[in-house]
């Protein structure tokens, strides 16, 4: 117990006396996390809207695939990721493996496929026929889909959430891919296993208190945006 | 005789797997008419709207707009920016109602002062300027249908093609609903498709009313014609003809004929067929008459008269429908005052009359 509250009272410490690594920590778990949820916006959305408005052979396989990689455990990504960009790998030449561009490149291929299956999720649960209405109303291709993602607008910022949460949290593959170097590639929860390890639970919890902040922070973001025209 | 022709459709066929779900060999639509489509559920009206609204491409056919042939397999993004479509469900953008009203305009890359003209125009004209700021998803289902009419009259459309746009609405928006259409179609002019499984809609709206079923039109004309003699059985029995009877013509004097139906009685009926056809006759409720079984002057205009007696006896909306059994089955329109009058109630025994001219007749 006693543990706990020296621990505590140790990270609101750190965090108000401005701890210049800490700090550093955040701000790189943030730009690398914000970076791959905008990335895998880029390229979930259109999927999804594809997936979602087009019919062709093997669509259901593809609608699987993009299930099923939702739930991607990010060891095994990290796994993928790291034999990729090695050395000897396809993409060694590439000189990425241990930097904040492989990790960023580790958490679009978690993040993707969560916001490409939220997003076919979320145009399909608008009506059938709004698409007809819409196309009715003299709408051309891109405007239709312009229309019917600002409806689902709702859904589609809780696949932001979704995408931005899977990867601000995950270990595995930041750990694996990024190699936690000081100053490098360290972010909030590498710097957290890392302390914890080695029995430094005050650091350990500081950097908790600040990625749970950071968390909260965003989605407090988000969801002010999602619920604003709500009032009901 | 109707104007000039606006819209033409030949050859049009849509087949689903092998199936065919529509066959229309000819329809046009005239310039500023409006043309009922009525028919069951299922029966391809909703799939004939579609494909007229180039929102569908048929399996065959041509479609001809203001003389010009459109392509049935790339619909010209321009032709549809010359139509307007109601769905049953007014299918509104999560946005206030006057931002639903200008999304067909804004989608044309009209000018913002223009759009706000036109919008606050036709909010006006259905009666919802007081609505403009609320968000639709607050809005009742009437106050939801007349912004989404608003959507597609501000559209300024050459064709506004409706898919039985009042059928979920409560009765007295309904009806107010019918009428505001009927005002404003009346003065944009604007040529219309009205679909409907109600004929009293496409009663009252339509300048021509056809009838569809599995795919087909059956007949098209004036209501007057579409509802006074119906080309067959199942056009009848949809706009509202209670007795269908099946018969042969018995003789034939002077443009009257008597038809002997049911289990030998002689219905007389104008027409000229000549003894010996089979025929179907077609009496509609509202065209019999009840007297009491006591009466002894019988009207000297209708040349039918038959001892009947009550089956059977409905509410039917403000009236009564009453099934009778004059050795074949008769069916009746009657108020309450006359049912208390005449003492009606099953089993009871009545006269039934009706006019040769009330009776319409197909022959087989």
């Amino acid at each position: 117990m006693d543990l706990i509250c020296t621990g505590t009272k140790h990270a609101f410490w750190l965090l108000l006396s401005g701890n210049s690594e800490v700090w550093r920590i955040t701000l790189l778990s943030l730009q690398i996390s914000v970076s791959a949820t905008l990335i895998s916006l880029l390229l979930g959305i259109p999927l999804g809207t594809f997936l979602a408005l087009n019919r062709f052979p093997g669509r259901r396989l593809v609608i699987s695939l993009v299930n099923t990689g939702m739930s991607l455990p990010p060891v095994v990504v990290g796994l993928f990721v790291t034999i990729f960009l090695w050395r000897s790998g396809p993409l060694g030449f590439l000189h990425l493996l241990y930097t904040p561009t492989a990790m960023v490149l580790a958490q679009v291929v978690i993040a993707a496929p969560i916001v490409t299956g939220l997003t076919l999720a979320a145009i399909q649960q608008l009506n059938p026929k709004l698409r007809l209405q819409i196309l009715a109303l003299g709408a051309s291709r891109m405007q239709l889909v312009g229309l019917l993602l600002r409806e689902a607008r709702l859904p589609l910022l809780a696949a932001v959430m979704a995408g931005f949460g899977g990867v601000i949290s995950e270990i595995g593959a930041s750990i694996m891919v990024g190699g936690n170097l000081l100053g490098h590639t360290r972010v909030l929860t590498t710097a957290t296993v890392m302390e914890t390890s080695k029995g430094n639970f005050d650091v350990a919890i500081a950097l908790s208190v600040i990625l749970l902040l950071l968390i909260f922070g965003v989605n407090a973001v988000l969801t002010y945006t999602q619920q604003r025209q709500r009032p009901l | 005789m109707r104007g000039d022709v606006l819209l033409t459709v030949e050859g049009l066929r849509v087949e689903v797997n092998g199936q065919t779900l529509l066959s229309v060999p000819y329809l046009e639509l005239a310039r500023g008419e409006v043309l009922a489509l009525i028919g069951p559920n299922g029966a391809g009206k909703s799939t004939l709207l579609q494909v007229l609204a180039c929102l569908r491409a048929p399996t065959s056919g041509t479609l001809h707009f203001d003389g010009q042939a459109v392509d049935r397999h790339v619909p010209p993004l321009a032709l549809r920016r010359r139509l307007a479509v109601v769905f049953q469900e007014p299918l509104l953008f999560d946005t206030t109602v006057e931002e639903n009203v200008a999304s067909g305009l804004k989608l044309r890359g009209l000018a913002k002062t223009l759009i706000r003209e036109r919008v606050a125009l036709w909010l006006e004209r259905l009666g919802i300027s007081y609505l403009a700021t609320r968000l639709a998803r607050t809005l009742s289902g009437g106050e939801a249908q007349r912004t989404s009419l608003a959507r597609a009259f501000v559209l300024d459309p050459d064709v506004l093609l409706l898919d039985e746009p009042f059928s979920a609405l409560d009765p007295p928006t309904r009806e107010a609903l019918t009428e505001t259409f009927h005002r404003l179609q009346r003065q944009t002019r604007v040529t219309a498709l009205f679909v409907t499984h109600d004929r009293l809609e496409a009663l009252r709206l339509g300048d021509r009313v056809a009838v569809m079923n599995q795919g087909e039109i059956l007949q098209i004309g004036t209501p007057e014609e579409v509802f006074g003699q119906p080309v067959n059985e199942t056009v009848a029995s949809f706009v509202g003809i209670e007795t269908i009877l099946r018969g042969r013509v018995e003789s034939q004097a002077e443009g009257f004929a008597e038809v002997r139906v049911g289990s030998g009685e002689r219905v007389a009926a104008a027409s000229s067929l000549p003894a010996g056809a089979e025929v179907t006759l077609c009496i509609r409720p509202e065209e019999v008459t009840l007297l009491a079984a006591t009466e002894v002057s019988l009207p000297s205009s209708a040349r039918n008269h038959f001892p009947a007696r009550v089956t059977r006896i409905l509410p039917w909306g403000i009236a009564f429908k009453v099934h009778l059994d004059c050795g074949f089955p008769l069916v009746a329109f009657v108020t309450r005052p006359s049912i208390e009058v005449l003492g009606l109630h099953e089993g009871a025994p009545v006269i039934a009359t009706f006019k040769a001219t009330a009776v319409h007749v197909i022959p087989d």
